[in-house]
């Protein structure tokens, strides 16, 4: 009988599938997904009740009189359920929070890889740091996507120097990126679904986004936040690679200068 | 309740005075520049009719352009992904501002509300009358955006800058936004002043008797909606009043120094602002907003399931508290709008819990509701039945909020079509469903016909059938990942293009269904040209209904005196398995003394 339930529940919340969500591919994602099948799970019985009872409550007739309300009918059927329904809400509402200080109240450990996201009409930028590990000025005014400088880096800070600017994010699995969000011109939302992550890029601001990786792979970064007539086509690929063909590909990048 | 004391009775004078007047002016002043309630209530919802047709004509191109990206337009050639975007940016704006902010809220205001409270007209007829035209100005202008070079504005509804605030980032952020500006600036204005009027309407102009406590809870929906309109709508005309002065005036309110829109450098200067600041004002305006669209749905729910149960609206006090608690928490909740806008995430935290908050009055009205009909062999009129979709609709679309308001799946879920599927069901397809009911409920009001009921039937069932195919299945490309506002779903290169593809099958089939429940409105065209042209008269108060609007001498050509009311509304005698109305305006001394009634009562 327990084992059943197990079963059942196991069964419950991994069935990405019937609610088409595409695979998880992060640390974080699994406790997410969880909690999100949790509540459409648990929204879909309440809806299924209340039809019924929505059904029931005009299909099968009684005595109109029998409708008339005395305080224990009021509290039976308006407050006891609503004591239910708060308590219910209040459980997932806990739930989700501690999911929620666990991303996003604290920034990535020290040792996370940094990364810089930039977002313009209609392209997603990305930059390494390079050996110093330090990212180098920019400045608007140096914008020229046409001369090969897209974020505007200024050639006279030396720690831009060694700065490898691409236009994929390439990721080693297993470690935690620490990526700082930044949109040049209007508002941009940065997606990633199979790391079901999001966050808005806006401009004049730096915000932070951390999370890991875990699965290699090629997914969609997607941009979710209306920003003119190229936004359905504004998206890039992130490439989760193992550690190794990583260090592989940073050192060919590097070698190579800014592509 | 105790008697509250005499309000105010409607002097023989103003009466005589207004006769007068009718007598004297022109036919096309009386229906145009009339500053009668009931006629500029119809106008309202000539405007809304007209508004609805265009929005939903809209919504078909861009389902159509989406699933069938290369179609071409006959008369327009290819849909240009700025064109889809100026189609969903006139969609919600028309479908929100000009259907469901107009129609429930200041036409059926206007037809229905001073009627319900016992008075003859509104507080103050001439600015009603401005407050039409303004808005009436607020569309033209809207839908003139169409023709100016660059088109309509690209932006969305919400208008976020600086894609809203600088004319280089696309086709349409030039004149056309500014004419958008001006359109929702104009109907903010339109909707201030309109909802002052009724304001004051209710609290100084109720007929003897009626006490707060025996408004029916249609009115305490308008007043509602009234005191968010008058806070929300002056909060957005300050929001509009700053987006244009970034726009012409050189200030940067929403704009941060060295922002670089499509090659142009902005002036970089000392003033440095944020567009966060315009989602700040935008969405403490946004969410009261959706809430002014579907409070006069909840109300005449509630009235509608009590009338043709023929019982008292269950906790009829608690219904009055939800209400106003909705609205008041309504204030306090904009922030669910910016979990993942770069908000501090504390902030997140705190307005996850004032909308969870939200969820538990407006779990309270559905329990009411519920409890209202439970087993008490209702008549199954049109009107009956569109509010019992109502509810169905506000439950579906009501329980994925929960959902959206915890960060963490927001962090998911924002901005995709699992919002277009949340907000279409519980605030369009509910909304639309509550005007449906008023619409066949009041319409021998309306127009001294009642609506075909067959017909009606038919209506129901299609919409109902319609709105679910269209909109649930919504939930799942949502999940699937798509977002909102893209222009295209195919040819779209990297992994985000296998991505969108996986949603095409689910999408063609919301298209076809989408066609379904547009096709299904024809029948209620139909239905109202059939009736408008040779449809049966109606009797006085063919619902055998309680509230006062269906009294004698509040119609529209009778001057006799004001009505006296005796008792909440929804009350009926029992006896013998049967329910006998007791309408508001029956002197107790008049009734034949019944077994068992139940009476006004102060609790609940
Ligand atoms: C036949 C019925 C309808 C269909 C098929 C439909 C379809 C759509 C679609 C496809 C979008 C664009 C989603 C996107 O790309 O972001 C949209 C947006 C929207 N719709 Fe509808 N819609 C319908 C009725 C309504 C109604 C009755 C309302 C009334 C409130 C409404 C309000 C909105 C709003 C506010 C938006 C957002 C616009 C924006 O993002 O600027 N819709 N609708
Ligand atoms: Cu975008
Ligand atoms: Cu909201």
């Amino acid at each position: 009988m327990h084992r059943s339930l197990d079963l059942l529940l196991s069964a419950l919340f991994n069935a990405r599938d019937i609610w088409r969500l595409p695979v998880d591919g992060s640390l974080h994602g699994a406790l997410l997904d969880r909690h999100l099948l949790l509540n459409l799970w648990i929204i879909l019985g309440l809806a299924a009740l209340a039809h019924l009872l929505l059904l029931a409550g005009v299909l099968f007739a009684r005595d109109r009189r029998a409708g008339t309300e005395s305080i224990s009918r009021t509290v039976r059927l308006e407050y006891l359920p609503l004591a239910f329904f708060t308590l219910l809400f209040s459980w997932l509402t806990l739930r989700a929070e501690r999911l929620w200080a666990l991303s996003r109240y604290t920034g990535a450990e020290p040792t996370a890889l940094q990364v810089e996201v930039t977002g313009m009409q209609f392209a997603w930028y990305f930059r390494y740091p390079g050996q110093d590990a330090t990212f180098g000025r920019v400045e608007p005014a140096l914008l020229d996507p046409g001369a090969g400088n897209p974020l505007g880096i200024d050639p006279a800070d030396s720690h831009g120097k060694d700065d490898l600017v691409s236009s994929e994010l390439v990721l080693p699995a297993g470690r935690e990126v620490d990526l700082r969000l930044r949109a040049l011109d209007v508002i941009h939302g940065f997606a990633v679904p199979e790391m079901r992550v999001k966050q808005n890029a806006v401009p004049g601001q730096t915000i932070h986004l951390h999370f890991t990786p875990t699965r290699p792979g090629t997914y969609a970064i997607l941009c979710t936040q209306l920003c003119g007539l190229g936004h359905y086509r504004m998206n890039a690929n992130l490439r989760v690679l193992s550690a190794s063909d990583f260090e592989h590909w940073l050192h060919v990048r590097e070698s190579r200068g800014t592509t | 309740m105790s008697q509250s004391p005499y309000l105010r009775r409607e002097s023989a004078g103003t009466l005589a005075s207004s006769v007068r007047l009718a007598g004297r002016t022109s036919p096309i002043r009386c229906h145009l520049f009339t500053t009668d309630h009931r006629a500029i209530g119809r106008l309202y919802l000539w405007l809304a009719l007209l508004s609805v047709a265009i929005g939903t004509i809209l919504s078909l191109l861009m389902r159509l352009h989406l699933t069938w990206p290369e179609r071409v337009l006959p008369f327009h050639g290819p849909v240009l992904p700025e064109d889809y975007l100026a189609l969903v940016t006139i969609h919600g704006t028309l479908m929100l501002f000009f259907v469901l902010t107009t129609a429930p809220q200041s036409g059926f205001g206007n037809l229905i509300l001073p009627s319900q409270i016992g008075a003859r007209r509104m507080a103050f007829p001439l600015i009603n009358a401005v407050s039409f035209w303004v808005i009436a100005a607020a569309l033209v202008v809207l839908l003139s955006s169409t023709f100016v070079p660059g088109g309509s504005p690209i932006s969305g509804w919400t208008a976020y800058p600086p894609l809203s605030a600088v004319p280089s980032a696309g086709p349409g952020q030039g004149t056309g936004i500014d004419l958008w500006l001006a359109s929702i600036a104009l109907f903010a204005i339109g909707s201030t002043m309109s909802s002052i009027n009724q304001l004051v309407t209710v609290v100084r102009m109720r007929c003897e008797g009626m006490t707060w406590g025996r408004l029916p809870l249609t009115v305490w929906a308008w007043i509602t909606a009234s005191m968010l309109s008058i806070l929300a709508f002056s909060v957005l005309l300050a929001a509009l009043l700053l987006l244009f002065c970034d726009r012409h005036l050189a200030t940067s309110f929403y704009l941060p120094v060295g922002d670089v829109v499509n090659g142009t450098l902005r002036a970089a200067g000392s003033h440095n602002g944020s567009p966060l600041l315009w989602l700040h004002l935008f969405w403490f305006f946004g969410h009261p907003e959706v809430y002014i669209a579907i409070l006069p749905g909840m109300g005449l729910t509630s009235m509608i399931l009590g009338n043709f149960s023929r019982r008292r609206v269950f906790a009829y006090r608690t219904m009055i508290t939800t209400t106003l608690l909705i609205g008041f928490l309504g204030i306090l909740v904009w922030g669910h709008h910016m979990f993942v806008a770069g908000l501090n995430p504390f902030a997140g935290t705190a307005f996850s819990i004032s909308t969870i908050a939200i969820a538990i009055p407006a779990a309270a009205k559905v329990l009411s509701w519920l409890a209202t009909i439970w087993r008490s062999r209702p008549s199954y009129t049109t009107a009956f039945l569109f509010s019992l979709g109502f509810v169905s609709l506000f439950i579906t679309g009501g329980l994925s909020g929960p959902i959206l308001a915890q960060p963490i799946l927001d962090q998911y879920l924002h901005n995709t079509f699992f919002v277009v599927a949340h907000f279409h069901l519980i605030m369009a397809m509910a909304g639309i469903f509550g005007l449906f009911s008023a619409t066949y409920y009041w319409f021998p009001l309306l127009a001294n016909r009642t609506l075909h009921e067959g017909l009606g039937r038919i209506h129901f069932v299609g919409s109902l059938l319609g709105a679910y195919a269209t909109f649930l299945p919504m939930h799942l490309t949502g999940l699937a990942g798509e977002p909102r506002h893209y222009a295209q779903l195919t040819s779209i290169p990297n992994a985000a293009g296998d991505l969108l593809a996986r949603t095409l099958p689910l999408n063609r089939g919301i298209t076809w269904a989408a066609f379904f429940l547009a096709g299904t409105q024809l029948v209620f065209l139909a239905n109202l040209l059939l009736t408008l042209w040779r449809g049966p008269r109606s009797s006085p108060n063919p619902w055998d209904a309680t509230t006062l609007e269906w009294h004698p001498n509040l119609s529209e050509s009778d001057f006799g005196l004001l009505p006296v009311v005796y008792r909440e509304p929804s009350q009926y005698a029992y006896q013998n398995g049967e329910a006998r109305a007791l309408p508001q305006w029956i002197d107790p001394a008049l009734l034949p003394s019944a077994p068992s009634t139940s009476g006004d009562r102060g609790v609940s």
